[in-house]
């Protein structure tokens, strides 16, 4: 039954007196449905790329022998740490710890700005040896994938510098801490995704 | 209603376990083993690490099932599609 919602409601619980729907607050249920489109958005570029490999194997080098593999762990370590500072600063902020919140959300965002810069430094390399993207398919898919890939990672990186701002004027409680969460599944999705390239992309 | 209220999970044990996940997987990259062995090992080593992300970093573990759902709903999807586009090609 519908009734007014006292004014200290949970603000990380779906709203009273509606439909449960999805059993989330709609910030979270948007963000999912976002990152669902995501997924068909990377699975495009992945399946496009298992094609062109599989028809034309030719075009592509074993692993190390043109991409910096080592150089690219280090990143994906760098990314794996973003992750868990992430998910600590999440975790500070339901225990209702401001302090861990902005020192945590602060960790995330050089890591993920380094990630990034390591990115760049790989590009700048890899065109200085030739390997550009008009190379052919082996070049070409590449850049798409980890473009596209990085592109998200500097996105989330805005977006955390957002998130952190706000955080520091003190706009995050225990009670309603939704843009912490938000941004958090967005930039572990962009983890996730970049495991899956790694394997595919450097190590394959 | 949403499952917040739960003890937060191991993150810094999971961290680790992430990392050395990833350590395995470059030492599996460089193995003289058959080129199709070392794609299966790669990818379940991959897929295992995603999915450690999604249950326990993304919550997908304590969220609601109905959520649990919408999220893994675009994956049989993902699955079809790489299927239908490959067919494509003889192998």
């Amino acid at each position: 039954m519908a009734h007014a919602a006292p004014i200290d409601e949970d603000m990380m619980t779906p709203p009273r007196g509606y439909e449960e729907g999805a059993g989330v607050y709609n910030e979270k249920l948007g963000m999912w449905v976002f990152l669902g489109s995501e997924v068909m958005f990377f699975t495009a570029l992945i399946g496009a790329y298992i094609i062109l490999r599989v028809a034309h194997p030719v075009s592509w080098k074993p692993p190390g022998e043109v991409l910096n593999v080592s150089l690219t762990a280090v990143n994906t370590f760098l990314l794996i740490c973003s992750s868990v500072t992430m998910v600590k600063a999440f975790a500070a902020i339901q225990d209702g710890n401001l302090a861990g919140l902005k020192r945590w959300l602060i960790a995330t965002v050089l890591i993920g700005a380094a990630f990034v810069g390591v990115q760049v430094y790989e590009y700048m390399h890899l065109i200085d040896k030739g390997f550009v993207p008009s190379e052919g398919l082996y070049g070409s898919t590449f850049y798409t994938m980890t473009g596209f890939h990085g592109f998200h990672v500097a996105m989330g990186v805005i977006c955390l510098m957002f998130v952190t701002w706000k955080a520091f004027q003190g706009k995050y409680t225990a009670a309603d801490h939704r843009g912490v969460e938000v941004v958090g599944l967005y930039w572990h999705f962009v983890d996730l995704v970049w495991i899956i390239l790694f394997t595919i992309v450097y190590l394959i | 209603m949403e499952k917040d209220k739960h003890a937060h999970p191991n993150y810094i044990g999971i961290f680790f376990f992430l990392a050395a996940l990833t350590a395995v997987e470059l030492g599996v990259a460089f193995l003289p083993w058959p080129k199709m062995v070392l794609i299966a090992l790669l990818i379940f080593l991959a897929v295992w690490k995603a999915v450690l992300v999604a249950l326990y970093y993304m919550h997908l573990r304590y969220e609601p099932t109905r959520l649990r759902l919408l999220a893994i709903a675009p994956l049989p999807l993902a699955v079809i599609l790489v299927v239908a586009v490959t067919r494509e090609y003889r192998w």
